[in-house]
């Protein structure tokens, strides 16, 4: 194990409450030190963090690396070049995988994968019921016992509102958390686009926000009723963010993210019949954007994550509803995030928690936070730098994302895992 | 040189000497939208003939719909029933390379197949690109590469010798 | 956006998919060409050789014989060749993808494709992904757009009421899977009508039905006051049985056009369907058949339109001008 100095960065630590100058060291895979330097510390390697911030590695909520069963759009090498090149140390997977995560050999074998893949730190999302169909409950414990971190719905709305309290009640039986994402399938209506005016004017099936709302609703009940930990995963309107602070407020055991991109993009912005901007659930209103920023701003959507989902072009070619949902986000995380500290809607503390202190607490991960013993999961990035989204610079197999062609600014020039540099941007 | 009623007179002794030595039987007149009908008219008026002047528009017939597309104010052509085994004198204003021509008995026999077609122009240019040549005409000319004729009326009618770009057929 | 698709470099018309986005005066050019094709169908030559040598496909993933016949005969008349293609949705889920359709046939040489798709957009997806010199006129897709349908809607409308600043229209029944009122729509409001009113239960109204330009009325008695067009739309079947209305009867109860009903609007009104009809659903036949109706001058204009359009849209790429 290398004994790393990183110098002169802007250290960022909001677990610690750290923001200022200095060297961080490591040794042995973990953080020796913050802010200033053991004696005698000699270091194998130096990193000249000159000019940019030192932050604790980006922990992200919700991701998808299409292995097992789609190895078409992409694969846990190319997905965790893309991550560790946007400064993600810690990803969780969602179950709807192919198989499903709901035996303890897929989730071994996304172990396997992820140690192959030189990247160790994959959570696999236990699928709540058996293949995801909302009937039976799955393994839980053995699920647990294989690595899963929590259990979860994926995208699949769950009909029957016993069979979730069921679920429910066995999660929190075996203190699992639940990452629900909410959506009422009959509300939902298959739609592809927000109900409102866009989807008016081109006539593509829609759904509406209380879709979402309603079964947030729900489950809220439900987690009252079931005493069981449940974090909302891609909160997109208003309402919700009105809902779940009520809860917080109220004192239940809840939290929830937000996508990066619903943060930026609202109906507004989607180019007529342009599948890049065909997501789940869908662009909303800017009231909508305005809400959930200041969800974040004021806590009650604790996290940000990537919603990272890479396809392959045929995925996106063909008729705007026929086409599949989702954007390759992973590489595009740090420069939007940065995006919203400019546009003052968080600070820069805030938005570095949200990717790493708070996430890591909901999951109840010692990690997210540079203190000295802890492992070295860290985040250099320059936020002046400015870079263009395209086949040079993008690492995930999926180029499918609305900021394709644009130039952003922020950009990650070293990853460290585990105190092993997994990420390098060699500047010309 | 372009005098109108010059012309006319000259276009109207022609067409009488063809009717005879063609042996044209109750001939139906036809004029080419636009200028052509303005000429027909009088011609149509000084050969005293009494079925109505056929006015034929050839803008779907034209040769030229991939340089120039579709002509968006079309009025129909109005030609009577039967060109079946009529005898027809085409009246154009000025004969310049053909292809109008061509779009006109095109059109013709597209109603029918007429017995014959003379073809009576008030003036007759250089710059033929099609075989086909006027049976009479007002007048002959040669311009340069520069020069255009215009017609302007239908009261009263004018001839006016431009200088433009080179002439479109 | 979508006219950037639609028209080449010179701002002429290259495909036909939506009403949005094209000016008054190109939706003017194309009633006004529209015009003397109409002349031509009642001349003995029904027959032009505009587009003669040229290869149009009917590409209808949705079937409809009634479209299709008119589109083909549209094209026929121009003297183009016209290949009719009825592709089922459930061949291209099994095995082809819409693009690569449209790869074979492009790979036969011809040069423009008539679209009738069942998903909003797919007309705009071909367009974008098909070879330069091919034109795509939109026959309907899903619910967003049937623009030659709207065309030859206003198309009636002006032969008769000549003014559209004047006009205040009304546009009834199933605006929420209606692709063929969102045209209209467009339509009137490029074209410059008075007012484009909306009356339809709640249940068939789209969210924010005002944001594409019209006013809202849930009540025939009440929103068919000072009316100049009635546009009555088609109600389908299947309506009834996906909880959207209780039943055909209940419907024609408060928004079929009877003759009573047609009397509160003004006396000069025309009423318009685009086909086909519900008699006793939407409309009853005392109507549908009555002096003011000008249903069936809607059938014989959509030739004329439809050749004007597929004129217009086979037009050169700039060039030899």
């Amino acid at each position: 194990m290398n004994k790393i100095r990183i110098q002169h960065g802007r250290i960022i630590d909001p677990a610690n409450e750290i923001d200022r100058i200095g060297p961080v060291c490591i040794a042995g895979g973990r953080i020796i030190s913050v802010g200033n330097e053991p004696d005698s510390f000699t270091a194998d390697i130096v990193i000249d963090a000159g000019k940019q911030i030192v932050c604790p590695g980006f922990i992200d909520l919700s991701t998808r690396l299409r292995e097992p069963g789609q190895t078409r759009k992409a694969t846990f090498k190319s997905e965790t070049l893309s991550a560790a090149s946007a400064g993600v140390t810690t990803m969780c997977l969602h179950p709807d995988t192919n198989p499903v995560i709901d035996t303890a050999a897929v989730a071994e074998l996304i172990k396997e994968l992820a140690d192959k893949a030189d990247y160790p730190q994959i959570y696999p999302i236990a699928a709540l019921t058996q293949k995801l169909e909302g009937n039976e409950l799955s393994a839980m414990l053995s699920l647990k016992q294989a690595g899963c971190i929590a259990v979860g719905n994926a995208n699949r709305p769950i009909k029957n509102l016993l069979i979730l309290r069921r679920a429910m009640e066995y999660a929190a039986s075996h203190d699992l958390l639940l990452m629900f994402r909410p959506n009422d399938y009959w509300l939902g209506n298959n739609g592809c686009a927000h109900e409102g005016a866009f989807a008016t004017r081109y006539g593509l099936p829609s759904t509406p926000d209380a879709a979402e709302t309603i079964a947030l609703d729900q489950c809220l009940e439900l987690a009252e009723l079931t005493r069981c930990r449940v974090h909302f995963g891609q909160i997109s309107c208003k309402r919700s963010v009105i809902k779940i602070h009520q809860a917080i407020k109220y004192g239940l055991d809840v939290s929830a993210d937000v996508a990066i991109h619903q943060l930026h993009l609202t109906e507004n912005d989607m180019t007529p019949f342009d599948s890049a901007y065909h997501v789940l659930p869908p662009l909303r209103t800017e009231s909508d954007k305005q809400y959930l920023r200041q969800g974040l701003a004021g806590g009650t959507l604790s996290c940000i994550c990537s919603d990272h989902q890479p396809h392959d072009i045929d995925a996106k070619l063909g008729a705007f509803p026929e086409t599949e949902p989702g954007v390759s986000s992973l590489e595009t995380l740090l420069p939007l995030m940065l995006r919203l500290v400019t546009k003052h809607a968080i600070t820069l503390e805030q938005g570095i928690a949200a990717l790493s202190q708070n996430p890591a607490r909901i999951l109840r991960l010692n990690s997210g936070a540079l203190t000295p013993g802890l492992s070295a999961d860290i985040c250099i990035f320059d936020a002046e730098l400015e870079w263009q989204v395209n086949a040079d610079n993008w690492k995930s197999l999926g180029s499918n994302t609305p900021f394709w062609g644009q130039t952003l600014k922020g950009r990650v020039t070293h990853t460290l895992q585990a105190g092993r540099i997994i990420h390098s941007l060699n500047t010309i | 040189m372009l005098e109108i009623d010059t012309l006319l007179n000259n276009l109207e002794t022609g067409l009488k000497q063809l009717v005879i030595n063609r042996k044209l039987l109750n001939p139906l007149m036809i004029g080419i939208r636009t200028g052509g009908v303005w000429v027909a008219e009088h011609m149509h008026q000084r050969l005293a003939i009494n079925e109505p002047l056929g006015l034929l528009d050839i803008s779907f017939y034209r040769d030229d719909f991939s340089q120039i597309g579709v002509h968006p104010h079309v009025k129909p052509s109005s030609v009577p029933a039967h060109i079946e085994g009529r005898d027809i004198i085409l009246i154009d204003d000025v004969f310049h390379t053909g292809r109008t021509v061509r779009a006109a008995l095109n059109e013709i026999f597209d109603y029918g197949r007429p017995n014959q077609v003379i073809l009576a122009v008030l003036i007759e240019r250089d710059g033929k690109q099609i075989p086909i040549a006027p049976d009479c005409a007002g007048t002959r000319m040669v311009l340069t590469a520069d020069q255009r004729i215009k017609l302007t009326g239908p009261t009263p009618l004018a001839i006016h010798l431009e200088n433009s770009a080179p002439d479109k057929p | 956006m979508i006219d950037n698709v639609q028209l080449n470099a010179e701002g002429k018309l290259k495909h036909f998919i939506t009403i949005e986005g094209l000016s008054n005066a190109l939706l003017t050019e194309i009633l006004d060409t529209a015009e003397s094709f109409v002349g031509m169908t009642d001349q003995q030559i029904k027959k032009v050789p505009l587009l003669r040598g040229k290869t149009i496909v009917n590409l209808f993933f949705e079937n409809s014989t009634r479209t299709r016949t008119t589109f083909e005969l549209a094209a026929k008349r121009l003297s183009a060749d016209v290949l009719s293609m009825s592709i089922s949705t459930s061949s291209t889920s099994k095995g082809e993808s819409l693009l690569d359709t449209i790869r074979n046939l492009e790979a036969m040489f011809v040069d423009m494709f008539v679209v009738r798709h069942g998903i909003s957009g797919a007309a705009h997806f071909i367009a974008q992904h098909t070879a330069p010199h091919i034109s795509v006129i939109n026959a309907g897709d899903g619910q967003h757009a049937h623009p030659t349908q709207a065309m030859l809607d206003m198309f009636t409308i002006r032969q008769i009421k000549k003014d559209f600043t004047q006009l205040r229209v009304a546009i009834i029944g199933d605006i929420l899977h209606s692709r063929v009122a969102r045209s209209q729509i467009q339509a009137l409001n490029i074209l410059g009508a008075a007012e484009v009113r909306v009356i339809a239960p709640l249940t068939l109204l789209p969210a924010h039905v005002e944001t594409l330009g019209v006013s809202v009325s849930h009540n025939l008695t009440e929103g068919l006051k000072d009316i100049d067009v009635i546009i009555m739309l088609r109600l389908q079947k299947e309506r009834m049985t996906s909880a959207l209305l209780p039943s055909e009867s209940e419907y024609f109860k408060c928004f079929g056009l009877t003759e009573s009903k047609l009397k509160i609007a003004k006396p000069d009104a025309i009423v318009m369907h685009p086909g086909p009809i519900n008699r006793g659903v939407e409309i009853e036949s005392k109507v549908a058949d009555g002096p003011q109706s000008v249903i069936l001058k809607q059938v014989s204009n959509g030739i004329a339109v439809r050749m004007a359009i597929m004129s217009m849209a086979m037009q050169p790429l700039g060039g030899l001008q």
